[in-house]
């Protein structure tokens, strides 16, 4: 049944995915949604409809930044923090400046994350939101000074932090300094830490490599959205050292429950509800009841 | 200095005889004791520590540990860390902070290991959990990169007051031939990526992440440790008093300011 329907599409649209050779079938990328971990199909729409997630497994789709808040925060609240920051090309890596350039225009980011202020359910907080379609949210000097800057604005203001993590690692164009923002973030998380401030790790697919192994793993509380990939190492790095297949939930938000990494698995049409009322279990009422 | 590129550079560091961490501690730290495990899983032999002397003054030491033979790499697992390395690293640091010793921490690793057994005991969380806790430790730290400093498996040892690097050192956040498969599809690339990634003790200066660069016997420090063991001597007998001297919230203020500041960007 499904074979003939994407018979159909592609007869209609005639549009070639080179990614899905496995099915000897072509889906026009813009009509139909594939899910990477269970391989379900759902129209677009439907899926949209259903906040990016996999109707099948659960598994819950990249969204971007500004998809995300728009699905937290409340209407109209949110006040960006450093919007015109821009990388630099800080160890002269060839072509890094083009590739950015391209992303600015094709994704409306000036880099991989955005910070601000916002409340949710009318309880005030600062916001971190990484966006995957920038580069894998890989962590280069922007990323690194938002985050930061982040957490200072948070402690002058005495404000909780939630941040939703999504990476792909360091970010290699810029060398040895993207390392040394995995240092600049976590200290900064400890300073916030140290004042007795709330921070809040929203962990999203992907969420790996120095990301994971720094502030993403510092929260006071840690949520995954459900069968998303969260690791240090990358699965294929592993595969090759360890020379056999891992099993498919490795690295899963299931698998880092089940060891003790992650707090809570939190599905996505919960994430807003939930959040508020951590934030109000830890001095932040807001100004309405949770329902 | 000498003028070699990086590639050179990684060609003396890979040398079978190049001297580890086994071979500079009993040359500098007098009545050494290697303390074990991390009192949650087991003891990792990729890194090691202690309490050892050096002239006169209690220290510190915790370092990556690389074979000198197969079986030492064997025993080590060719100085790649896992969580348990990490937290052991992390109670010693903080064993040095109750009793005011400062930390020296020698870095000699291609990175973190990379396996199963490591992801599910959290290596990301380990790691993490050091940055954040060095940051703030109050006690001196200095760390030296003796090899390899092989990205946040390195740096989990490397939030300090000072880094210095040996003169052929590297320190980088991939590994060159990772950087030259992902960028370029191409592993072979992988001299050409060592250049353009800056990761020589000279380029980690010049991008303020280094404080010092300690020479190294003319060809690298295997050609003569004696030698080499007086200028790791001489560049500790001038920082551990600089930074004991220090009252602990200047201290504690510069170090945020030191890894705070990096980073280039426009606004
Ligand atoms: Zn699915």
């Amino acid at each position: 049944m499904l074979e003939d329907l994407f018979k159909t599409v592609r007869s209609r649209f005639d549009v070639d995915l080179k990614s899905d050779r496995k099915n000897k079938v072509s889906i026009p990328a813009d009509l139909l949604f594939k899910c990477p971990r269970c391989g379900n199909v759902m129209f677009m729409e439907d899926f949209n409809g259903a906040n990016k997630v996999c109707s099948a497994c659960n598994y819950h789709a990249r969204l971007t930044a500004r998809e995300r808040l728009q699905m937290t925060i409340d209407k109209d609240s949110f006040v960006e923090y450093d919007k015109d920051m821009m990388s630099k090309n800080p160890i002269g890596f060839a072509d890094y400046e083009e590739k950015m350039e391209k992303l600015r225009q094709k994704t409306g980011l000036k880099d991989a994350v955005i910070t601000g202020e916002c409340t949710i359910k009318t309880k005030p907080c600062v916001i971190v939101v990484m966006d995957s379609t920038f580069m894998m949210a890989s962590m280069g000097s922007v990323v690194g000074e938002k985050i930061a800057r982040a957490f200072e604005r948070a402690i002058e203001k005495k404000l909780p932090v939630i941040a939703f993590t999504a990476s792909g690692g360091a970010r290699m164009q810029e060398g040895i300094l993207s390392l040394m923002q995995m240092a600049k973030t976590s200290a900064a998380v400890k300073r916030h830490s140290d004042a007795g401030l709330l921070y809040i790790t929203v962990m999203t697919d992907p969420t790996t490599g120095g990301v994971t192994a720094s502030f993403a793993s510092l929260g006071d509380i840690i949520i995954a959205e459900p069968k998303v990939l969260i690791g240090f190492a990358g699965r294929r790095v592993i595969e090759g050292t360890i020379k056999q297949r891992l099993p498919d939930d490795f690295q899963s938000a299931e698998f880092l429950l089940e060891h003790g990494f992650v707090d809570m698995i939190v599905e996505r049409k919960n994430m807003r509800r939930t959040l508020s009322k951590l934030l109000r279990h830890h001095g932040y009422p807001g100004n309405t009841p949770d329902l | 200095m000498s003028n070699l590129t990086a590639w050179e550079r990684m060609e003396i560091i890979r040398n079978k005889n190049r001297p580890t961490v086994k071979d500079y501690i009993p040359a500098l730290f007098k009545d050494f004791f290697e303390f074990h495990g991390d009192r949650f899983f087991g003891d990792d032999h990729a890194i090691m520590g202690g309490v050892g002397s050096f002239k006169g003054r209690p220290v510190t030491v915790i370092a990556q540990v690389k074979g000198r033979n197969i079986e030492e790499n064997k025993d080590s697992n060719f100085g790649m860390p896992h969580p348990e390395g990490y937290r052991k690293a992390l109670r010693l640091a903080k064993q040095a902070e109750k009793f005011h010793r400062p930390i020296i921490f020698f870095i000699d690793t291609p990175g973190a290991f990379c396996g199963i057994a490591a992801e599910e005991r959290g290596q990301g969380e380990a790691i993490a959990r050091n940055l954040l806790e060095l940051s703030n430790l109050k006690t001196p730290i200095i760390s030296i990169v003796l090899g390899e400093g092989g990205s946040g498996g390195a740096l989990a040892l490397g939030v300090c007051d000072e880094l210095a690097m040996l003169e052929n050192a590297v320190y980088s956040v991939i590994s060159p031939r990772g950087a030259a498969s992902i960028l370029w599809k191409d592993a072979s690339k992988e001299k050409e990526a060592a250049q353009a990634l800056k990761i020589t003790a000279e380029d980690l200066v010049s991008l303020g992440v280094a404080e010092e660069v300690i020479p190294e016997p003319a060809g690298g420090a295997h050609n003569n440790l004696e030698l080499m063991v007086e200028h790791l001597s001489d560049y500790l007998e001038r920082t551990i008093p600089k930074l004991s001297s220090e009252p602990i919230a200047n201290l504690l203020e510069n170090r945020y300011n030191k890894f705070r500041k990096i980073g280039e960007f426009t606004e």
